[in-house]
């Protein structure tokens, strides 16, 4: 059983924001995501588009925003659960939560803080009959380790960055990839669409375009797909693999969460006050934008405030008998808890103060 | 410039008729989620969610599908022949009386 003071739901910016707040104030933190990557909407949906609106930063790409908030919480050493969605949660006797993951991990924490967002991203399935039963058995909507596909045959569907960048990168790794895509143009990056077209000449890639898979077969797992050519014959086609891993994109869903048993209003959880933005279930918080309350905007910058403020509530939660006195980190400085520590330079004070001596 | 009129059918079957601006930038999906209606937007506009898609059910010229937008609609399911993507298409005077239904969610 994992073990944490506050386990946060969510590892976009909200939820990574959290963990820095949250270990200022000594409390340790680990996130439950349902993505194999951290960084929610910012790097599901929009990596490479700026953000104008972080203060501070008059132009950041979404995806450079996750990296700097990844190296920000360094010092706290979060836990990580990564693609997992926290499924169920049980309040214990003493006031702390059990939360177990569609994977079955456990966690156990004092306070639970939700910042999921829109929901958990779920992947686009392919309408095939029983898919189901090939989930985890050579079927898999996301990659989370490329070495499973080792000198494997894999056969990846779909016209996006990931489609293309999977097959890039396991083209080294794979005894044989497919890329099968229902039409001849792909929406990807430009250097990625040219990386395939070398990769194809030198036969590591074979494309199928246009096509479409009908069909999985397999007795318990993957053993081939049925493909359709979209050409005039609709001629079909049996190719022998061992792994199919379609990659449609992700479409976000609030999920089980929604049966926790917490007030829900228009697909999001309801706060009823925004002092400490607490749920009506004592000691789960929802923050941002998951959350809603009057006047609530979905905007990272609010995300952030609200994680600040459930972090001061927690941690009197935690410790009812404590009484903390918030510093700013210009005078307090940074204590992580791998033992690194910064603080502001006084040498900048001590030259103030041989001044005054003179 | 001046406001259209244009018909919103929810996925309870219930019209709307709403009133929108023609010169306020604003596109369809935007319409539909100013109006209170359940219109979802993940991708916040960028032709890469389909949870604006909507069929076009009066007969108004709406041009061809942008490349983004025909992409997306490959992707996406309950894809009809009138299918579109609410926030690809601009609200403009020639709208006038367009008439629209929200496809089912995913
Ligand atoms: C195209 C676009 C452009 C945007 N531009 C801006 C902008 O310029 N400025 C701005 O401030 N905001 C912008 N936003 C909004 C901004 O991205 C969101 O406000 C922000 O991402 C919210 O952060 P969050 O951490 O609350 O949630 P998210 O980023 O949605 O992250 C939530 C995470 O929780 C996970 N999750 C949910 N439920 C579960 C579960 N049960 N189990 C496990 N994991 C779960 C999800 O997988 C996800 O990774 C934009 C959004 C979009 C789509
Ligand atoms: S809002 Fe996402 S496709 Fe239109």
């Amino acid at each position: 059983m994992i073990t944490t003071d506050i386990l946060i739901i969510g590892a976009g910016p909200t939820g990574l924001f959290a963990v820095f707040e949250a270990g200022l104030l000594k409390l340790k933190c680990h996130i439950i995501d349902a993505l194999a990557q951290p960084g929610g909407q910012c790097t599901e949906l929009y990596p490479k588009k700026p953000i104008y609106d972080i203060p501070g930063f008059p132009e950041v790409l979404a995806g450079d925003l996750v990296d700097n908030l990844m190296k920000q919480i360094e010092p706290f050493q979060p836990g990580f659960t990564l693609g997992e969605r926290a499924e169920t949660i049980e309040k214990q006797e003493d006031g702390s939560f059990i939360v177990t993951t569609s994977k079955g991990t456990k966690h156990h924490a004092k306070v639970v803080a939700i910042a999921g967002g829109l929901g958990s991203f779920e992947p686009r399935k392919p309408a095939i009959d029983g898919i189901e039963n090939y989930e985890d058995n050579g079927l898999a909507y996301m990659i989370k380790d490329p070495e499973v596909y080792r000198d494997k045959k894999v056969v990846i569907a779909g016209g996006g960055d990931s489609a293309l960048d999977w097959s890039i990168f396991l083209a080294d790794v794979a005894s044989e990839v497919t890329l099968v895509h229902r039409r001849e143009e792909f929406r990807g990056a430009l250097d990625s669409v040219e990386k395939v077209e070398e990769l194809v000449q030198q036969d590591k890639i074979r494309l199928v375009t246009p096509a479409e898979i009908l069909d999985i077969n397999g007795d318990g797992k993957v053993e081939s797909v049925l493909l359709q050519h979209n050409d005039e014959a609709k001629r079909m086609e049996v190719i022998e693999c061992d792994a199919f891993i379609p990659l449609f994109g992700l479409a976000p869903k609030l999920g089980p969460i929604a049966d926790w048993g917490l007030e829900i209003e228009k697909n999001a959880i309801k706060v009823d006050n925004t002092l400490d933005y607490q749920t009506n279930i004592p000691g789960i918080y929802a923050i941002g934008d998951v959350n809603t309350y009057p006047g609530k905007l979905k905007l990272i910058l609010c995300g952030f405030h609200e994680a600040t403020l459930m972090c001061q509530s927690a941690y009197q939660r935690i410790f009812p008998d404590k009484r903390y006195v918030m510093k700013y980190t210009t005078v307090g400085g940074i204590d992580g808890f791998d033992g690194s520590r910064k603080e502001a330079e006084k040498a900048v004070v001590k030259k103030i103060g041989n001044k005054q001596n003179v | 410039m001046s406001d259209i009129k244009m018909t919103i059918i929810d996925r309870d079957g219930q019209r709307h008729e709403v009133d929108a601006p023609t010169d306020m930038n604003m596109n369809v999906m935007e319409v539909c989620k100013a109006y209170d209606l359940p219109v979802q937007a993940v991708c916040g506009g960028m032709a890469m969610c389909a949870t604006c898609q909507c069929y076009i059910i009066s007969d108004h010229d709406l041009g061809e599908r942008n490349d983004d937008e025909e992409a997306m609609l490959w992707e996406a399911q309950n894809v009809k022949e009138n299918s579109r993507l609410g926030c690809q298409i601009p609200i403009t005077e020639n709208l006038e009386g367009l008439v629209i239904e929200l496809a089912p969610e995913e």
